[in-house]
């Protein structure tokens, strides 16, 4: 039993991860049409988001302190961040500290900028392009925003922490009555998967509950009878690309203290992400959020030992194993609507 | 009718000797500068480089098949090089040090891959396929890095080792590794020719891929002429009025599915047998992205194309690499220096360690402006240079929907 909770609790992170960017992609295949191989440099952009900030924070200048000296002798040079020279060393302690969780404010404008870039200035020309041009388009793209941040930040993973208050490890078992430390959580993880949960519910409310929102929908529904309703859709649909980019960016952004950011880690998330959305049913939001738990989940179950000792390597495999019986079985993915994506 | 020489006729025999042509004569055309000179480094007369681009030729020529012809977009050809390679080498390390049976084996194990995995993707079409060929190739190279770590020795690669049995090779003699050979000549021994001021190198290797890469383009020529290649045409276009037509359009995609994975493994086998090593690295997604991006580059659909792209991209590949900021300045010294500094910063991004950025632009641009490849571009010079000030060409349609399929194009002219 309590293997099994852990098992599943583990399989949330990733899987929160996975829903995220499965989300973005499909918020950009349901409204635009187009296939999004770069949605995964997006999430490595975000994640470098957090590191930029951290770096920014950081920036300090030295001050020479005559009261005490290091071990040769000398007067001893003092690091002072600016912030905390300006803001003082409490506040400016814990701005750098938590500056992972303030980059999800830096990141926002910035994933919005890169979006509407990326829509107005390449992606609107592959509207009417076969997929298999946007595929390839947006997968030399993705090469070229890697390359850049590789060029920027080295090829070296980036560690980022987390704030300290979040160091710790939450004893999940004690909660539940089992014995203590039997089940236990990093507290970050738990965090990530509330914020998964609240960019979900709120990326959901906002097209369930505002007019913006409906007008999508019925735009993803019939694009061209919106069109002739005297509504400029296309605007709209540009600023739904610039969403998809802001929430891959907080997911990445979110998801730099559990993985050090490295400049293919978008490429490594892009191909599960894809998978994650075709399992879920290309075009289907809620599709690409449980398919995205799903996975995640039972990717966790798939690295438990005793499942590894019956059928050893399937940890590695088993994503694209149910991607493969899913596609099979069900062609048009678990919650896929009619008519998307068929030939 | 005119006589037709191998079963081509003469527009194809043309074809075909232009590529006898560049191939054979590769150590040479390669070599343009003379060794000393300032354009020395333009060179890509290595055995290593033309030993890739025929090798990449033949296995973009076979992603072709199955691109070009029937539509269906594979993001997972690399499994079977990967395969291939592996085979290949197993039957280095079991049987014999001939590459032959080596690269015989490298096909049939690929074969059988291809069919297993087209068999299921091919059920599937469109971006779904992709993601289906994708994830078989993700599959294949988990596995060869975690469970199947015995046959494929996990990430150190398979390699050969002194005590590997080689039954037919009989006792090992010596203490250093035995070399890859073809009935007893080495692959890596080549012969140095020198002349005009410059040494030509001659390469067994080089010759033997280039040899099995003129034997796979005709192979190819005969398949794009073939009724075979007519229905994988009738695939791309419409399949639906296929069906109706009362054909089945499942066994002819699924042939050449296999037919590509095929070449892929070929390409695999020649790879391994150029240099006896395998790893799980030739299987990344990254690599079926390459061979995309060099039958995009070439021209999908075209005979020429995949070739053309193997060359540009791996010729490219080496001199990119070899640029570094010493020699930028040596170009660039005439600028003043402010603007100097500029210029090799620019140009420093995209070469040496750059040389990604350049593949990923070079890419953006082609899909973008020219969908049709090079081969449509140097059509459309053509076109330009003959029509003289005329402007617009036919093939300047601004409509996708009734842009011209290029593999007709060259059929028809």
């Amino acid at each position: 039993m309590e293997t099994i909770l852990l098992q599943l609790l583990n399989g949330l992170d990733k899987g929160s991860a996975y829903a995220l960017i499965a989300l973005g992609l499909t918020l950009i295949f349901g409204t635009l049409g187009v296939v999004n191989f770069a949605h995964g440099a997006l999430f490595m952009i975000g994640a470098f988001c957090a590191v930029t900030l951290s770096r920014l924070l950081n920036l300090s200048f030295e001050t020479v302190d005559p009261t005490r000296t290091d071990f040769l002798g000398n007067p001893l040079k003092v690091k002072t961040p600016y912030v905390e020279a300006w803001f003082g060393p409490d506040f400016g302690h814990a701005l750098i500290d938590w500056s992972v969780p303030l980059a999800i404010l830096f990141s926002i404008p910035i994933m919005i900028a890169v979006g509407f870039i990326m829509e107005r200035g390449l992606i609107k020309h592959f509207y009417k392009r076969p997929h298999a041009d946007q595929i390839l388009v947006t997968f030399g793209l993705a090469i070229v925003l890697q390359e850049v941040i590789k060029y920027v930040y080295g090829a070296n993973p980036i560690s980022t922490p987390a704030p300290d208050a979040f160091k710790g490890s939450f004893d999940f078992g004690a909660l539940l009555g089992f014995d203590p430390n039997l089940i236990i959580y990093p507290y970050w993880r738990l965090i990530y998967f509330g914020f998964a949960a609240v960019v979900i519910g709120a990326v959901f409310s906002f097209l369930q509950f505002t007019t913006f929102g409906m007008v999508v929908r019925a735009g993803m529904a019939d694009r061209e009878t919106v069109g002739l309703l005297g509504i400029n859709i296309d605007r709209r649909f540009t600023l739904m690309f610039g969403l998809a980019a802001a929430v891959a960016g907080m997911a990445g952004v979110m998801y730099a203290p559990i993985l050090s950011p490295n400049y293919h880690m978008g490429m490594d998330f892009l191909v599960l992400s894809f998978v994650v959305v075709v399992v879920g049913g290309m075009g289907s939001l809620p599709g690409a959020v449980a398919a995205g738990f799903l996975l995640g989940i039972l990717e966790s179950f798939a690295s438990m030992n005793w499942i590894k000792d019956i059928i050893p390597g399937i940890d590695q495999i088993i994503i694209y194993v149910v991607a493969i019986v899913i596609l099979l079985t069900r062609p048009r993915g678990l919650m896929g609507r009619k008519g998307v994506m068929e030939e | 009718m005119k006589k037709n020489i191998l079963g081509l006729n003469p527009k194809d025999t043309k074809f075909l000797l232009i590529v006898v042509f560049l191939t054979l004569f590769t150590p040479i055309l390669l070599q343009p500068f003379a060794a000393g000179s300032e354009l020395a480094q333009f060179n890509g007369g290595y055995p290593d480089l033309m030993q890739k681009i025929a090798i990449f030729g033949i296995f973009a020529v076979g992603f072709n098949i199955l691109f070009g012809l029937t539509g269906y977009l594979s993001f997972g050809h690399a499994a079977f090089l990967g395969i291939g390679s592996y085979a290949a080498v197993w039957m280095f390390k079991l049987l014999t040090m001939n590459v032959i049976p080596g690269i015989l084996l490298a096909m049939v194990v690929s074969g059988l891959f291809a069919a297993a995995i087209g068999y299921v993707s091919l059920r599937r079409s469109g971006i779904y396929f992709s993601i289906l060929t994708l994830a078989f190739a993700q599959m294949c190279y988990k596995m060869a890095y975690s469970v199947l770590t015995p046959l494929t020795n996990g990430e150190t690669g398979l390699q050969l080792t002194l005590n590997d049995p080689r039954i037919l090779d009989g006792a090992q003699q010596g203490s250093s590794l035995p070399v890859t050979n073809i009935f007893g000549l080495a692959m890596n021994s080549s012969y140095k020719v020198e002349a005009l001021g410059r040494v030509f190198t001659f390469n067994v290797g080089f010759y033997f891929c280039a040899v099995i890469a003129i034997l796979a383009f005709y192979v190819a020529i005969r398949l794009f002429r073939s009724p075979f290649g007519m229905m994988l045409r009738a695939v791309k276009s419409n399949q639906q009025r296929m069906t109706y037509t009362g054909l089945d359009p499942k066994p002819y995609t699924l042939a050449a599915f296999v037919i590509s994975g095929m070449y892929a493994g070929l390409a695999g086998g020649l790879l391994a047998a150029m240099d006896p090593l395998a790893g799980a690295d030739r299987m990344l997604w990254t690599a079926s992205g390459e061979v995309v991006i060099m039958t995009i580059l070439g021209g999908a659909g075209t005979l020429m194309g995949p070739v053309l792209g193997a060359g540009v991209i791996k010729y490219l590949e080496n001199i990119f690499s070899k640029i570094n900021e010493g020699v930028l300045h040596d170009w660039f010294s005439f600028l003043p220096d402010g603007v100097e500094d500029v210029v090799i910063w620019v140009f420093a991004r995209f070469t040496g360690e750059g040389w990604h950025l350049t593949l990923g632009v070079t890419f953006m641009l082609v899909v973008t402006f020219l969908p049709g490849g090079l081969i449509e571009g140097l059509k459309r010079l053509a076109s330009r240079i003959r029509n003289g000030s005329q402007k617009r060409d036919k093939y300047d349609d601004p409509d996708p929907e009734h842009r011209p399929d290029p593999g007709k194009r060259v059929a028809g002219e």
